[in-house]
């Protein structure tokens, strides 16, 4: 496997640094892995602070900046961040008001960032949390670790951003993420393994010719595997199963996110299948984002996201953002 | 009795043993997991050695409770907290005794273990690494050799069940035939206690 990097122990530390060389906007400490936006503390201001493994880029770095997160704390590939990072990430960041940790459904990271929120709290930090776990793939149920957070991620920095942009206070910034991910359903398709530097060798064996429905963005399995199927065929796919579970009764935000190594070209064909889905069933696409910003390392595929989204959800969704991989209306 | 020069083997015999297997480790995880565990928990109990090292403790409970401060400071993931966990509330168990007897610690560690299954949310058979934990602290009560094969034992029988816990869970069915690499790792800590109290010429 050829890779571009130096050797696997120091990929992430190698990332920041040049994050931080292409981005003066960010305060980035390398050492403790703490990306900050480099005029925090706002003051009367929510912070809003997230992390998890790296591997997902842009998520979450690069969606640090006005507008939506405060702070991000990058974790080793596909490892949650420790405590540590995180404490340091929201004392940097809070300004008084209190700082929201946006949190996906992953075991290590709701632990990691539940002992970060105790030791927050005991140096006098007020946190709210916010669970993600919009993937449609796993059966929430007592036998699994619950639904994973995949792309509603995005919506809820960016809604939830938005809404602490405009001064909400804390309970109120919690409260929109809270109902942001409810609103919010994914589903994700693999053609092809994730590779991480660690291991050097694709983490799972999928045939030529066949494609994994159901993914995880760490390449965890889903729910079967296919002989390989069109574009238009994956879109029915995916979907369908997103609007069966998510229902909507109005307009939707829609994220059409490549895995990392599918083309833009591959997706944006995939997003006018999904978007024909979309009109087949008589549901209208309000926004729609196409671009790789929740992905897995090498990994080819997509996935789609569907957020029910009311006029206040849509406003705060295109007020303007300003981040490294995310910018508009400034 | 076991004193804090014991403790103090016992996670350098860790560090040793989690270093030498850290590949099978990553391998057992990459087959229900995200492929890290080994390298993680490699850096983990290297940051324990190197910190006891630099601040040697004077009671076993301290170089447990430094140790596990260490590992949640450093793992990340679902194996920082937990394994902090179990040596951290193993350490507070123990108190500040200058030296401990081995039903003492065998009792300590209960309490420990105890403390992971309550943050993770995990019983046994459900695939992680309580299923070595639970059945080693059992036959801790006879001896840290029994600890260890009973840890073992306990690893090698998650390999037909279903995970229902972390990140293998995602796999349902898919999960059944592999080791856990939780119960692996946790192997590894029973067995370098066993492996302690060897080259300490049964000072237990």
């Amino acid at each position: 496997m050829r890779m571009l990097i130096n050797v696997p122990e120091t990929v992430v530390a190698d990332a920041l640094r040049g994050i931080a060389a292409a981005h003066p906007e960010l305060t980035v400490d390398v050492e403790n892995r703490v990306v900050v936006r480099r005029d925090a503390p706002v003051a009367g201001k929510v912070a809003l602070v997230s992390g998890g493994g790296s591997g997902h880029e842009p998520l979450h770095a690069g969606f640090v900046g006005p507008g939506m997160l405060s702070a991000a704390c990058p974790g080793e590939v596909f490892t949650s961040p420790v405590p540590d990072q995180m404490v340091r990430a929201a004392a940097a960041v809070d300004s008084g008001e209190g700082v929201l940790f946006v949190v996906k459904n992953y075991t290590g990271d709701v632990l990691n960032f539940e002992m970060a929120a105790e030791l927050a709290d005991e140096e006098g930090v007020r946190v709210a949390q916010v669970l993600v776990d919009d993937d449609i793939a796993v059966s929430d149920s007592l036998y699994t670790a619950g639904r994973r957070g995949t792309g509603a991620t995005l919506f809820v920095e960016k809604i939830a951003g938005a809404a602490a942009d405009e001064g909400a206070p804390l309970d109120r910034v919690a409260a929109l993420a809270r109902r942001v991910n409810e609103s919010s359903r994914s589903f994700g398709v693999a053609l092809s393994s994730v590779t991480t530097p660690a291991k050097g060798s694709p983490t799972f064996d999928l045939p030529a010719g066949e494609l994994e429905l159901g993914v995880g963005i760490h390449g965890e399995p889903g729910r079967e595997r296919r002989a390989m199927m069109t574009s238009g065929e994956i879109a029915d796919y995916a979907v369908n199963a997103v609007l069966d579970d998510l229902r909507p009764g109005g307009p939707v935000l829609v994220l059409v996110n490549g895995m990392g190594s599918t083309p833009l070209l591959e997706l944006y064909g995939f997003n006018a299948e999904v978007q024909r889905v979309l009109a087949e069933r008589g549901v209208v696409a309000a926004r729609t984002l196409v671009g790789n910003y929740v992905t897995s390392l090498d990994m080819a595929g997509c996935s789609v996201t569907l957020c029910q989204a009311d006029e206040e959800l849509v406003r705060l969704w295109d007020a303007p953002v300003q981040t490294p991989a995310l910018r508009w209306g400034r | 009795m076991l004193d804090a020069a014991f403790f103090h083997r016992w996670m350098t015999t860790v560090t040793a043993l989690v270093d030498r297997e850290a590949e099978r480790l990553t391998e057992l995880d990459s087959a229900i997991g995200d492929a890290d565990h080994g390298s993680n928990l490699r850096r983990g109990f290297t940051a324990v050695s190197a910190a006891l090292e630099k601040e040697p403790q004077q009671t076993p409970g301290a170089v447990l409770a430094l140790a596990g401060r260490q590992l949640i400071s450093t793992v990340g993931g679902a194996s920082g907290p937990l394994y902090g966990t179990l040596l951290r509330r193993t350490g507070k168990a123990l108190g500040d005794a200058p030296a401990v007897t081995a039903d003492e610690l065998a009792q300590a560690l209960g309490t420990g273990v105890a403390a992971v299954a309550q943050l993770g949310g995990a019983r046994a058979g459900d695939k992680t690494m309580l299923d070595a934990l639970l059945p080693a602290v059992d036959a801790l009560g006879t001896s840290f050799a029994a600890g260890r094969e009973a840890a073992l034992a306990g690893a090698e029988a998650t390999v037909p069940l279903q995970a229902r816990k972390g990140r293998a869970s995602y796999l349902g069915e898919r999960s059944i035939g592999h080791q856990d690499p939780g119960a692996a790792s946790a192997a590894l800590l029973m067995a370098a206690l066993a492996d302690t109290e060897d080259t300490a010429g049964g000072a237990a």
